[in-house]
């Protein structure tokens, strides 16, 4: 267990390397940042002071070289357009993109687990299609399209909810800004999480349709049938126990991609989380805003995959925590 | 050459069970299976129609909607069902440059279908050579295009697309590529999990016992065999392509203004949504979602008809 998660841990570190130095001359390569941060205006003396000042002068080897040192300080550089530290913007806007994805993916479970449930039960019910055709839905309907629906329906013709960004915020714990707390947030929150958790909705409605399916022909639902237990006891203590384990896995997965795709669901509804700053230092070549928020996500990705792996182990005692040949 | 093909198609029958009491071809069985499910008929018929509307566009929208001359920006912004000055109907109102959308959107069709397909091809192709070389060469070669694929798929397609398109810069060659780089790991790992399958299977031992060339055995005999799920992954991906770019093109960081696919339609609508102009995004919406869903409805299908466990 413990050579395992070490073993890991340096693969990951070695990704991570990898991945700052692809990322670094990828964006390096790609267009030149004082043209859209300097006013055309601008003389030569005024441009080659800036370029200067941003470090843009020294060679790539140079600036990656620095840009490691910086790194090794716990500084993934400063952002040219708003320039204040990169690190310190993505932290500031992980609370928003983070208390999105958590209510997303509380909304997938509460309602993907028992219409799962349901449709796996009564695979020939008109309920239980009714929720696989509609689960199809789900795994078929572009994310930012249903945003925009949202957004007309809720917004510009009933003018129930709120279309863009978080509303009021209160602090959690002194420090943490989140939105959950007051109507005025929950409006706000209500349609972005909505939105983002409708994959994971028909994907955990699948999954857990799929593994009742099976669990049910299981000599052990037979054998705890056969002891005379009511169906709620079957269902709800031998059924779900045993289905659950995948369950948890893809839950504690999705979890990670939730924090991907909310760059999409951010976009659509202004919600001012890293998503979003992502798509805005694309769209300006702020070089190390784009750099630091990769870094960042990618270390949240090991983590959260590692995290799960150790957790199925400690779920099902019958997987053994080995490096995989390949 | 003919009396080999014969013998393979033996060994075919030889692995699945069912073939064994009718005397009809693997191929007619597909179809009749396939045929048997109502929805996934309407799903095919669908994405025909979608087909044949992309396809002959040119010939089938009301007007050119890239013509400029036949722009009229009074038109602009025109609800659904307006009339043209032409004497015809904009059926599904303008956009803010006078452009009938019916006719935006089968050209929009045309642009990302063939971006997604494009796309697609190329993934499977790439995939297939990775995962064909991990099963057969097996040893460090496979352990590290494997680690590759695994690291790959840790990730969800859409971020690997934002990292690529913010190194590429954009364009639709770029766009391209960024796709078949989400989408290779895809088929490299199912087409490795089918190899590794088939190998251990008697056809293939014989097939090295009567000292085949190894590109004889890989492409003759390996490959053919393990096309079913790649179908089946191939179907279930031109959709992830078509989703993936338009979702791109909607963040506008995907294909560039001139080639305007349906996430661009709708990108462009965006901002008349709030004042209530809604069919500029929605009715390109509706047509992505139409295409989308009648591709997955075929693979659907075309998953449970393929798969040998489930052949009756």
């Amino acid at each position: 267990m413990l050579v395992f998660v070490i073993r890991r841990t340096l693969q990951s570190v070695v990704v991570l390397f990898a991945m700052s130095l692809l990322v670094f001359v990828g964006v390096y390569a790609v267009g030149n940042p004082i043209d859209i941060l300097i006013s055309p205006q601008a003389d030569q003396i005024d441009r080659e002071r800036a370029i200067a000042a941003l470090g843009l002068d020294k060679p790539l080897w140079a600036q990656y070289l620095s840009f490691l040192a910086d790194v090794a300080h716990g500084d993934l550089g400063r952002s040219f357009v708003h320039s204040t530290s990169a690190i310190g913007l993505i932290l500031e806007r992980m609370p928003a993109t983070i208390e999105l994805a958590a209510t997303a993916m509380l909304i997938a479970i509460v309602l993907g687990i028992p219409l799962g449930l349901w449709a796996g039960l009564k695979p020939n019910g008109v309920a239980g299609r009714t929720i696989m055709a509609g689960s199809i839905l789900g795994f078929s309907l572009p994310t930012f399209w249903v945003g925009l629906m949202l957004i007309m329906v809720f917004s510009v013709m009933l003018g129930w909810l709120p279309s863009n960004g978080r509303g009021e915020t209160t602090l959690l714990f002194g420090v943490v800004p989140v939105s959950f707390t007051s109507i005025n947030g929950l409006k706000h929150l209500a349609m972005p999480a909505t939105n983002l958790a409708l994959f994971n909705l028909a994907l955990l409605i699948r999954l857990t349709r799929a593994g009742a399916h099976e669990a049910l022909l299981q000599d052990y639902v037979k054998f705890a049938r056969a002891k005379g237990l009511t169906n709620a006891r079957v269902i709800g203590v031998h059924v779900l126990r045993n289905i659950l384990i995948p369950i948890v896995t893809v839950i504690g997965l999705q979890f990670g991609s939730l924090i991907g795709f909310a760059i999409v669901t951010e976009s659509v509804f202004a919600w001012p989380g890293m998503g979003k700053l992502l798509i805005d230092s694309i769209g300006v070549l702020d070089r190390p805003v784009i750099v630091a928020y990769l870094l960042v996500i990618v270390t949240v990705f090991i983590v959260i995959n590692l995290i799960v792996d150790v957790l199925y182990s400690a779920l099902d005692p019958r997987v053994r925590l080995t490096e995989s040949q390949g | 050459m003919n009396g080999l093909r014969r013998a393979r198609r033996q060994e075919g029958e030889k692995d699945s069970p069912s073939a064994h009491g009718a005397a009809e071809s693997p191929f007619r069985r597909i179809v009749a299976d396939f045929l048997a499910n109502p929805v996934a008929v309407f799903g095919l018929a669908l994405l025909g129609a979608i087909v044949f509307l992309a396809m002959f566009a040119p010939l089938l929208s009301p007007q050119n909607p890239y013509d400029l001359a036949q722009l009229d920006v009074m038109d602009g912004r025109l609800p659904p069902g307006s009339p043209s000055p032409s004497g015809g109907t904009y059926w599904l109102g303008t956009d803010d440059q006078g452009r009938d959308m019916l006719s935006a959107i089968f050209y929009g069709l045309r642009i990302s279908l063939a971006v997604g397909v494009t796309a697609t091809v190329l993934a499977l192709v790439i995939g297939l050579a990775m995962g064909l070389a991990a099963a057969y060469v097996g040893g460090r070669v496979e352990a590290l295009i494997m680690r590759i694929v695994d690291i790959q798929l840790s990730f969800p397609a859409i971020l690997i697309a934002l990292i690529l398109i913010a190194v590429l810069g954009q364009g639709t060659g770029r766009v391209i590529a960024a796709l078949v780089t989400v989408q290779w790991a895809y088929y490299a790992r199912t087409v490795r999990g089918a190899a590794l399958v088939e190998k251990r299977k008697e056809y293939m031992e014989a097939a090295r016992c009567v000292a085949l060339p190894p590109s004889r055995i890989v492409f003759g005999h390996l490959l053919p065999n393990c096309m079913p799920p790649m179908i089946v992954v191939a179907t279930v991906q031109v959709a992830a392509a078509i989703a993936l770019e338009a979702t791109l093109s909607f963040l506008g960081l995907g294909l560039p203004i001139t080639e305007p696919s349906l996430g661009l339609l709708i990108a462009n609508g965006y901002q008349y949504l709030l004042s209530g102009k809604y069919w500029i995004s929605f009715f390109p919406g509706i047509a992505l979602l139409c295409t989308i869903v009648s591709i997955n409805l075929v693979a659907d299908q075309l998953r449970d008809v393929l798969n040998p466990r489930l052949q009756r």
